[in-house]
This record gives structure tokens, sequence and C-alpha cells, in this order.
């Protein structure tokens, strides 16, 4: 089994309450922070660490820290990203509920080593019942002292407010978020500048994950190198899986980066292998915004090494064989799973989520949602949709102010690499396509031929 | 449905919540405060945001009305039309799909005898699809206010909606309390 960093104290009867989370060693970062260490420390410590955000892209935490601009008489943010929208992911919902302060500590801790004064944290407005369990862990937090003026009679002062959105996905990019925090619509911005030099109110900002603002703690308490013995090569420490989709044991988890993606779908210590003793046909491993794998190419990459979780083997072999780690998002598709129908419902996700501001993905986006829709729910579709799906994702891609359209078009061009034979079934079996509109192909259906494991 | 009140006000409570919720932000900047204060609006005055209800948020901002409109209609928890007192929103997202969202959509619709996006004749149950809710593991699931049902099957459903037919209260994901520190 392997350490638990953020989810040790889980089963901890009361963890949810400042007393208790302080008598398991809460909060002792902060006080290594402001009674022992310089900020520019703590950053050194987090770029030692190797830690990487764990929102989705993996950029390197302590870079994005020392990017930080400090202009004289600016106020600077630390703005955790609580947005939690990326469908197949629901870890950041699960720390948070349970335990509450290990976010509130890594924020203090990571507002100490930014020197920001005033921190927010931005949770998806669907996530109410989170908002009332962080407010109230707030207001312990600072009738102890560990927020407001003078945290432990060091003069660092710290204000921290709960911001609730509203539903929209989009909102989880950072400069939509700011936007949103701003009272705006979610209409992300074009970089440069970056948040780091204009931010929320045009202030120097760094917007962090939930999940890597809670991995400061332990990095700061058990020192950046020893937190780098964890994991394999640029994947260091333990990541928060959200584990979905036909697995017998749903769930999130906390795993060392690098165990094997076998291990991680089939022990019992994790996913318990495929539900109803049904095959192991595919997989998205990462969130809906990363390409979806068939199973094989999941437990080994094409050159027939196991693969591990981690972010460079799960991308091994690029889009054409292989995937990304992403926000840890990972459901899986059993054998009756039609993958058309799959590509349907996150087609209409995007169509949905877009902002509307860049005409490739509000334009596109509709058009993937259309045309799959005739495909898979009116069966009307054309042979030339296949290609058409593909080229019209191409012109989404690269061709947007933020990465959402990509997110779009990404899925659409693995789904047909991958499981072209499905998407032809669709279309040749047209008469059958009604019998099948909740996207099952359950007997007496034939299945299309695929590898399965 | 509830019945809207012309000239909008916020109860004292809630007004003085609104005006903690200001203090959050830097001094010029009290525009951050839209969104939690429409949340406030919308559970106080109906469930849903009628054009003098968002009038009424701009002038306790003191922004113009469009300001509002025009994040009103970009936010899907914000209704812009009367939604019965229970709204029912159920996801529908690939990672619920594969745990049998569908199945369940197609029980709600049977059961209540109405389609997505429509209102029961009585006024008593919305039906809404929405995306992924972080809800995945515990799939298939739907919200209603601020509860999340998950790990759906027809049967639970049934007992839920006699549950909240016999409640009767108006849904909704914020009360006066939500944002206050005690
Ligand atoms: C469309 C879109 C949605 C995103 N949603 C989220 C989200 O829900 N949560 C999150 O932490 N990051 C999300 N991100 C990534 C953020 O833009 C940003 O990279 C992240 O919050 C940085 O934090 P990290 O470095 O700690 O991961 C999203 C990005 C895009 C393009
Ligand atoms: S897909 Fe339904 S909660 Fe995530």
């Amino acid at each position: 089994m392997g350490k638990k960093l953020l989810l040790e104290h889980l089963n901890v009867p009361g963890i949810q309450t400042l007393q208790v989370y302080r008598e398991k060693g809460g909060y002792k970062s902060v006080e290594k922070a402001l009674n022992q260490m310089t900020p520019e420390a703590i950053v050194e410590e987090v770029k030692k660490s190797g830690l990487r955000g764990r929102g989705g892209a993996g950029f390197p935490t302590g870079m994005k820290w020392s990017f930080l601009a400090k202009p004289e008489g600016k106020a600077r943010y630390l703005v955790c990203n609580a947005d939690e929208s990326e469908p197949g992911t629901f870890k950041d919902r699960f720390l948070m509920e349970k335990i509450p302060h290990a976010l509130i500590e890594g924020m203090i801790t990571s507002s100490v080593a930014l020197g920001a004064n005033t921190a927010y944290i931005y949770v998806r407005g669907e996530y109410f019942y989170i908002i009332k369990i962080l407010e109230k862990a707030i207001a312990e937090a600072y009738a102890a002292g560990w927020l407001g003026q003078n945290i432990l009679g060091t003069g660092y002062n710290l204000d921290m407010y709960v911001q609730a959105g509203a539903g929209a996905y989009i909102c989880g990019e950072e400069t939509a978020l700011l936007e949103s925090l701003e009272g705006k619509r979610g209409n992300p911005r074009m970089k440069p500048p970056f948040p780091a030099i204009a931010g929320l109110y045009a202030c120097p900002t760094v917007v962090n994950n939930v999940e890597t603002i809670a991995a400061v703690v332990p990095i700061i308490n058990m020192g950046g190198d020893e937190y780098a013995k964890i994991g394999v090569g640029k994947s260091t420490g333990t990541k928060l899986i959200s584990a979905g989709g036909n697995i017998n044991k749903p769930g999130v988890y906390e795993i060392d980066l690098g165990i094997t993606v076998e291990e991680f779908l089939y022990s019992d210590e994790y996913c318990g292998g495929i539900a109803n003793g049904k095959k192991l046909k595919a997989c998205i491993p990462g969130g809906s915004s990363v390409p979806i794998v068939p199973g094989h190419l999941l437990l080994n990459t094409l050159a027939g090494e196991k693969r591990l979780m981690t972010y460079e083997s799960l991308s091994d072999g690029g889009f054409v064989s292989g995937s990304m780690l992403g926000s840890g998002g990972f459901f899986v598709y059993d054998e009756d799973a039609s993958i058309p129908y799959s590509l349907y419902t996150l087609a209409r996700f995007y169509h949905h989520e877009s902002c509307g501001q860049c005409s490739p993905c509000r334009e596109g986006t509709g058009w993937l949602e259309r045309i799959l829709k005739r495909m898979v729910i009116d069966g009307q579709g054309k042979l030339s949709d296949i290609d058409l799906l593909a080229e019209v994702a191409k012109k989404i891609e690269g061709n947007t102010i933020c990465p959402l359209g990509d997110a779009a078009a990404w899925p659409v061009a693995a789904a047909i690499r991958h499981f072209r034979h499905e998407f032809e079934w669709y279309v040749n079996n047209p008469h059958e396509v009604a019998k099948i509109k909740n996207g099952k192909l359950n007997a007496p259906i034939p299945h299309p031929l695929y590898e399965m494991v | 449905m509830s019945s809207i009140n012309p000239t909008p006000a916020f109860s004292a409570d809630t007004l003085e919540v609104v005006h903690s919720l200001i203090k959050r932000y830097p001094e010029g900047k009290h525009k951050s405060a839209l969104l939690p204060i429409l949340h406030l609006a919308q559970a106080e005055f109906g469930g849903w945001l009628s054009a003098p209800t968002m009038d009424y948020v701009a002038t306790i901002l003191n922004i113009q009305a469009i300001e509002v409109y025009e994040v009103a209609s970009f936010y899907s928890m914000y209704n812009l039309k009367p939604v019965g007192k229970c709204l029912i929103e159920l996801c529908h997202t690939a990672p619920c799909w594969l745990r049998g969202a569908e199945d369940i959509a197609g029980h709600l619709e049977k059961k209540l005898n109405i389609q997505f996006g429509e209102t029961t004749p009585d006024g008593m149950f919305t039906l809404k699809r929405v995306e992924c809710l972080g809800s995945c593991g515990t799939a298939p699931m739907f919200q209603c206010g601020a509860v999340f049902y998950e790990d759906l099957t027809n049967e639970k459903v049934d007992t839920i909606l006699t549950d909240l037919r016999t409640a009767n209260v108006q849904s909704s994901y914020v009360d006066s309390d939500t944002f206050r520190r005690n």
C-alpha cells in the first residue's frame, strides 16, 4: 500500500474539525513556514518537490510561483481553483468535504510563500454544501488565530474567502475563473499577460488547483527532497485519482505516482476490476478532455511496456496510441459501452460549455454535437460524417483563445482513430440504432470488432 | 411556481449577509459579489430571476442592469424562467451515462409524466438535464437544491420523489446561512 500524504487521516472521526485536524499534526506547515522559513525558501522546497499542477495541465508549481511579479504597492493574490467540472473528476470535492482544513492549511502556507494577504477559494456553485463546510472551517481557523491579523505574532496578515460560481465549466480555466471572480461572464482572457503579472483585479495572481495547494502541506512538513522520492521521474509525489465508469469500486484513491495502470484498475485496493464480469473496452484516464484509449493500449504502451500512472507513461505514444494523466479523472468503459454514443455526450458537453467568444469553438462544437446526434440517436449518419467529424475537430483545434476548443477536439480524433468500426456500424445499421438509444450495445445487437482485455 | 413580488426586497437578514459579502472584496471591487448575491436573490424570490429581481440586484451593487443580465444569462444555475418547486437536475455526461443515467432519465419522465425541460402541471417538479456535477463515482445522480442524490436506482428515485412532494418546499442552492461564518 502506498504512502498517504493527503488522505492519511481520512477515517479519523472528527477530522473535519480544526481540533482533531490539529491533534493529527495539522497546521504544522504554517508554523514552520512562518517561524522558520523565508518565502523564498518555501518556494524553493516546492520547486525541489517536483510538484506539478493537479488541475490538469501538470505545470511545475514551484516554477509558476517563481514567476509571480512583485511590484511595490500592489496586492498579490492566491486563488484556489475549486471549480472542478472536468467530467470524470470529483477528487477536489472529496478532499474539501472530508478534510477541509487540509486545503485551508495549504492556502495559508502557500500565501506566506507568495506574500499574498488575501486568498480566495473559487468553488463551483453546484457544490454549495461544500461551501458551507469551507465557511465553517475558515471560521474555525480565524477563531484559532490561523487567519486574520498578525498570525502567530509574526505580523503576517491573511484574509480568506470562499467565492461561489454558478454553473459553467469554462470557469475552471484560470482566466475565465478570474473574470467570474470579478463578477462577470466567464470569458477567458487573452494571454499574455499571464495571471502572474496581471490576474485578479489586474494584480499579480497565482491560480492553483485544490489538490496542488493541499500537497504543499506535506511538502513543507517533510521537505521537497523527501517528497520527490515518491514517484517516478518527473511524476513525483502522490495523486488523487477519481475512478468511475464500469468498475467495481468507484471512488477517490490516493496513489503513489508510478504504480502500474494494471494494478490501479484490477487490484482490490483501488478499482477492483471491471464490474459485472464484463470485459474492459476502453478508458479515459485523465478527465474528458484527454484522448480515449482502448484497453490494450491502456495497460501497455505500443512498445509493449507496462503503462504506469504517471504524466509521462500515460502520454507515451502521444495522441496516436497514448493519452494523458490530466486531472486524474479515470473512467472506464466496459464491452457494452458505445464509443460513438460516449463521444456524443462529450460533444454535447463541450457545446453546452463553450463560452461563445471564439467562433471555431462556438460553432464547431455545435456541429460536432449535431453530426453525432444524427448518427447515434436519429440513425441518419452517413459514412462521410466520420471524416467530417475529424475535419471539424481539426478546425477547432489551436484556433481559440483558451484550450476548451482543443479539449473538445481531441476526444473526437482519438475515438475515431481507435473505434472507427463502431462509427461505421452506426452508419450501416440505421434500423438498429433506435433499439440502443441509451448507448449500450447489449445483445442482440452484434458487437463491432475490437480488441478487449 | 411561486408568484413573484413585483418590487422585490431582501429580508433584513439576507441584506446583512449581502453587505458582509460585499466586504469580501477590495474597495471598488464590489461587483465581485454579484454571483453570490444572485444566488441569494434566486433563493429568496421564488427560485428564478425575474427582470425586476435582476434590476433590484443592480441597484444594490450600484451597477447597470445590463451587467446583471449578462451574468445571469451566462451561468446555468440561474433560472431566467419560473421552475417547479423542486428542480431536478440530472447529470447526463459520459461518466454518469456509463453507469445508467439514461435509464434514470427514462424513469423520471415516466414517473412524472413530463419530458425534460418541462414542469409538472401542479408546479411541483421540473426536470432538467445538466452536465457533470462532480459526482461521477456515485453515479447515476441528480441534484435538487444543494442536495446530491447519488447511486440512484428506480426504487430510490421513487422514494426521493415522494419525500420531496411531502416536504413541499422550494428547492434552492443557498440559504442566508450559507455564507455566514458562525
Ligand atoms: C476548459 C478548462 C477547464 C479547466 N477546469 C479546471 C478545473 O475545474 N480545475 C482546475 O484546477 N483546473 C482547471 N483547468 C486548468 C486551469 O486553467 C489551471 O491550469 C489550473 O487551475 C492551474 O492550477 P494547477 O497548476 O495547480 O493545476 C481548466 C482549464 C481549461 C482550459
Ligand atoms: S458525469 Fe455525472 S457527475 Fe460527473
